[in-house]
């Protein structure tokens, strides 16, 4: 079945089964690997991209029913190429990541959180980033990298490198 | 979190001889030499090369490249910056580029918290080596003498003031021989601009953006994917399998049978399926029928070894590992006696990236790319399986999502080879399902610990004695699954009794993070406080007596011996208790502190934790407190926090909730539903971590800090509640207290 797709504000067409995971189109057709396969039954995170602007398991979405949906991954989550949304700013300048596979997951869940949180408690944090796993034990990073996100955004300044 | 500088009192010349710990990896000379292009020139490249893992360009780029697999431990970053500290380069103006598997690099495999200790020293002079050149190729150049040039931020400086760039320079420096070990300066630490400070890892902006780094994100033109379904049972062989019906199927492009080798960590039986893209395999996969024959294994559970030991607990074991003085007499003799079993499950490693590698096999040449911990295995492995010599065999090194010592055995590779071989021709990428990752992992072995204890009447622990039941094959215990004769408080404690009884399985083992370590350590000092809190004394007390004022216990000979520096534990252990404020803060009912400290992969770690039980039996980590002595140096000092934090976090994680039921010689769990990680919302509120700077060989930080995160935590938890753990995980004990 064809598909056309709004991907990162483009469109595209897909030419795959209808069952298959939007998961799965970005990765092996659109090339698009940022988003990650960790458990495939929506319970690592791993694969987490925004379905207008919710935060939405990959894994567990055929294609056959995003449609017109924007769908935004971790490519296109900075409002333009070559600058960083402030989660993504902060996770770099505080160096959130050990081995990372999880981390592309957790900036979307938190940039989503932030977009409708912009102050989060700690209770907020931890409840809203609950869904994505790290293996490698990040967790107190992901805290203080959300904070210092906050603190970008305050600062209304735009994230550069 | 906080570096603090701490003299010990045994001096780091008379460590070296005692442990001779001076020696690990390849002599210098190898690296020196090694892919260096001291004759460039001959080559027709300016480019300076003076060893295989810096190259500086006449137009001024400088590279380095970085051969340990990286794993998220972050040697990518750190060894390269040692490189760049002694060569005088601005990190900002520095390519690290991965380098594949090649023996120019020497050993390249990344387990045991060993990259940084064999490397360190080496990469050093490597550094410092190529600055020399570069300062003489100036000093040439201007014809002055070199001691009157000094190289600055990628720049050789003239006393007069003149200055030529390294990029400048490299033609020149290409062409000089190198100098001689002891010609060559290496740098004053005070005087270090990189090491010790805060980098983020090379890869961040990568990791950040989602660009392809990882084992899973190889794509290659034409690439093809597959999977590989083996027995459920361990061990199993293919009878038959619907492989008919499978290839019918839409985007099936093969689907065959493969025998295996016979070796658990390279190839066991199983069958491939072949397709175009990684959900027409998956798809295929759901229909595929396969008949196993599933051998012996099937016939071993969990559970009926639990029974078994625990019927044999009270007699002798298979094996004395360790035999001092008299337990029977200690415990005839003493004030009390303390009696109890500790038991924890078979775990796996449950890296978040599955395992996967793409492999090719084209024109008699087979390339591969994965995530691996130790690429020269998998060259060994499947040089062997398909008859093909070495140099026919090209891997590449990707990025691996986690490894935890999984990524040490080549199964995943080997597979990824003999399908790739079968096919002939495209690229295939085998990746697994998480369920495949789970089933067919190579464990961390469980165990169950029969202990005895004594204390005299003045509150000395006077006796010990453990009875391990461990798993193995073949006659030897599985990697982990190993109590050291010296293992703590063998050596120290005057009757001492260690025995072991093995059960023989087929069921897969394997390193995991810190092996053996991450679990003997919270047996004892579990048990330790068992015996503190029979004794009625303070559990840092009744440890920093049992170690004693001695500053070096020698090793005792054998294998896994070794030397155990004493001044550097106490050293640890008294600076935590401090942090914590131990003996001097009062806790409400409910809530409670706790202490452990061991010493592994060559670091001395000592942690205590406050804990909260709340009524209903919720727990909560307050805070933690990690203290670290891994020598004379952190290299990046955000990597290292994070790699104590994130130990922290997982020693936690596996406390509470890791375990697997295997029943009938399979893994019953399949999935992160059924066997769950920690998330956020169950780590601490608060981890600190220190690091005591020693005059010893700087160390690696993979592992050693896992071990007492959870007797520091069980033990908080008895002070806080009365319930000692004696069974892992935590979801088997009622917290719940009134
Ligand atoms: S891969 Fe989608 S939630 Fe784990
Ligand atoms: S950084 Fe490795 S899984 Fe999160």
């Amino acid at each position: 079945m064809k598909y056309t797709l709004n991907i990162n504000g483009q469109s595209r067409t897909v030419d795959v089964a209808p069952d298959t995971p939007i998961l799965w189109v970005l990765r092996d057709e659109l090339d698009l690997v940022g988003t990650k396969y960790g458990c495939g039954i929506g319970q690592c995170g791993a694969c987490t991209i925004h379905l207008n602007g919710v935060p939405t398991r990959a894994c567990m979405t055929p294609v056959s029913t995003v449609g017109r949906m924007k769908v935004t991954t971790i490519e296109g989550l900075a409002a333009e190429a070559d600058r960083l949304h402030p989660v993504q700013q902060a996770w770099s300048e505080l160096d959130v990541a050990q081995c990372g596979y999880c981390q592309a997951g957790q900036i979307m869940t938190a940039a989503a959180l932030l977009r409708d949180n912009p102050k989060p408690s700690d209770d907020d944090i931890d409840g809203a980033m609950a869904g994505n796993l790290c293996r490698c034990g990040t967790y107190m990073r992901i805290r203080a990298g959300i904070k210092r996100a906050v603190e970008l955004n305050a600062g209304g300044k735009e994230a550069t490198q | 979190m906080s570096t603090t500088t701490l003299s010990t009192p045994v001096s780091r010349r008379d460590f070296i001889k005692l442990t001779g710990l001076a020696g690990g990896g390849l002599a210098l000379a190898f690296y020196i030499r090694s892919g260096g292009e001291a004759s460039a020139a001959e080559r027709g490249s300016s480019d300076f090369t003076p060893n295989a893992f810096i190259r500086i360009t006449p137009a001024g780029a400088i590279t380095i490249i970085s051969k340990q697999p990286e794993m998220g431990q972050g040697v990518k970053t750190s060894l390269p910056m040692i490189i760049a500290e002694q060569l005088e380069v601005p990190w900002e103006a520095v390519t690290i580029e991965q380098g594949d598997f090649d023996a120019k690099y020497g050993s390249q495999s990344a387990g045991g918290s060993n990259s940084t200790p064999n490397n360190y020293d080496n990469f050093h002079r490597l550094g410092a080596t190529a600055r020399t050149m570069l300062v003489e190729a100036a000093a040439q150049t201007w014809k002055v003498p070199a001691s009157e040039c000094r190289a600055v931020n990628a720049t050789v400086v003239h006393s007069s003031g003149k200055s030529l760039s390294y990029g400048q320079l490299a033609a020149k420096a290409a062409t000089l021989p190198v100098p001689a070990e002891g010609a060559v300066r290496l740098k004053d630490p005070a005087d270090y601009r990189l090491l010790g400070k805060r980098f983020p890892q090379v890869d961040s902006r990568k990791l950040v953006t989602g660009q392809p780094l990882f084992g899973f994100d190889v794509k290659l033109p034409g690439m093809l994917y597959a999977a590989y379904e083996k027995c459920p049972a361990f061990g199993g062989k293919v009878v038959s399998a619907n492989l008919d019906q499978i290839k019918r199927m839409p985007g099936v492009k093969d689907a065959f049978v493969l025998e295996g080798n016979g070796i658990v960590k390279e190839l066991v039986p199983g069958v491939a399926i072949v397709g175009e893209s990684t959900w027409a395999v998956i798809s295929a996969r759901r229909q595929l029928r396969v008949t196993w024959d599933e051998g012996k294994v099937a016939e071993q559970s969990w559970n009926s070894y639990v029974a078994e030991a625990r019927q044999k607990a009270a007699g002798p074991g298979d094996k004395v590992l360790r035999k001092d003085g008299d337990i029977g007499r200690a415990f005839a003799g003493a004030a009390k006696v303390v009696e109890a079993e500790y038991l924890y499950p078979f775990i796996s490693h449950a890296s978040l990236e599955p395992q996967n590698t793409t492999a090719q096999f084209k024109d008699g040449v087979l390339e591969i790319w994965s995530p691996s911990q130790n690429p020269a295995r998998n060259a060994t492995a499947v040089s062997k399986l398909l008859n093909l010599p070495e140099e026919k065999i090209k891997i590449h090194l990707t990025r691996s999502g986690g490894g935890f010592g999984r990524r040490l055995s080549s199964d995943f590779a080997v597979e990824a080879a003999a399908i790739a071989h079968r096919v002939n021709g495209a690229p295939v990428k085998l990746a697994w399902s998480r369920e495949d990752d789970l089933r067919h992992d190579h464990y961390r072995p469980g165990g169950i610990h029969f202990l005895k204890g004594a204390v005299d009447a003045q509150g000395r622990v006077t006796a010990w004695r453990n009875h391990f039941f461990t798993f193995g094959e073949g006659g030897s215990p599985g990697s982990g699954g190993s109590l050291s004769p010296d293992e703590f408080p063998g050596r120290w404690i005057p009757n001492y009794q260690a025995e072991q009884t093995m059960f023989e399985t087929g069921w897969p083992m394997g390193p995991w993070r810190a092996p053996g370590s991450c679990v003997f350590s919270w047996v004892i000092h579990s048990f330790i406080d068992e015996l503190a809190h029979a004794a009625g004394r303070d559990p840092l007390e009744i440890r920093l007596e049992l170690l004693g004022s001695q500053d070096e216990k020698p090793g005792s000979g054998g294998p896994r011996s070794a030397a155990y520096n004493v001044a550097r534990m106490r050293n640890v252990l008294k600076f935590a208790a401090e942090k914590a404020g131990w003996g001097r803060k009062k806790y409400p009912k409910g809530s409670g502190a706790g202490i452990g400290f061991h010493f592994s992969h060559k670091g001395y770690f000592a942690q205590i934790a406050e804990v909260t039980v709340t009524r209903e039996g919720q727990l909560t980590v307050d805070r933690f407190i990690s203290v670290g002595d891994v020598g004379a140096q952190i290299v990046n000092l955000s990597g290292a926090e994070n790699q104590v934090e994130g130990s922290v976090v997982d020693g936690l994680g596996v406390l509470l909730m890791q375990e697997l039921d295997i029943e009938r010689g399979r893994v019953v769990q399949s999935n992160f539903h059924d066997y769950p990680l920690i998330r956020i919302t169950e780590a601490p509120k608060k981890i600190e971590t220190y690091f005591l700077k020693t005059d010893y060989p700087t160390t690696g930080l993979g592992e050693p800090a896992i071990p007492p995160v959870a007797p520091a935590i069980c033990n908080a938890i008895f002070a806080a509640t009365g319930k000692r753990i004696r069974q892992m995980p935590l979801t088997k004990t009622d917290l719940r207290w009134s």
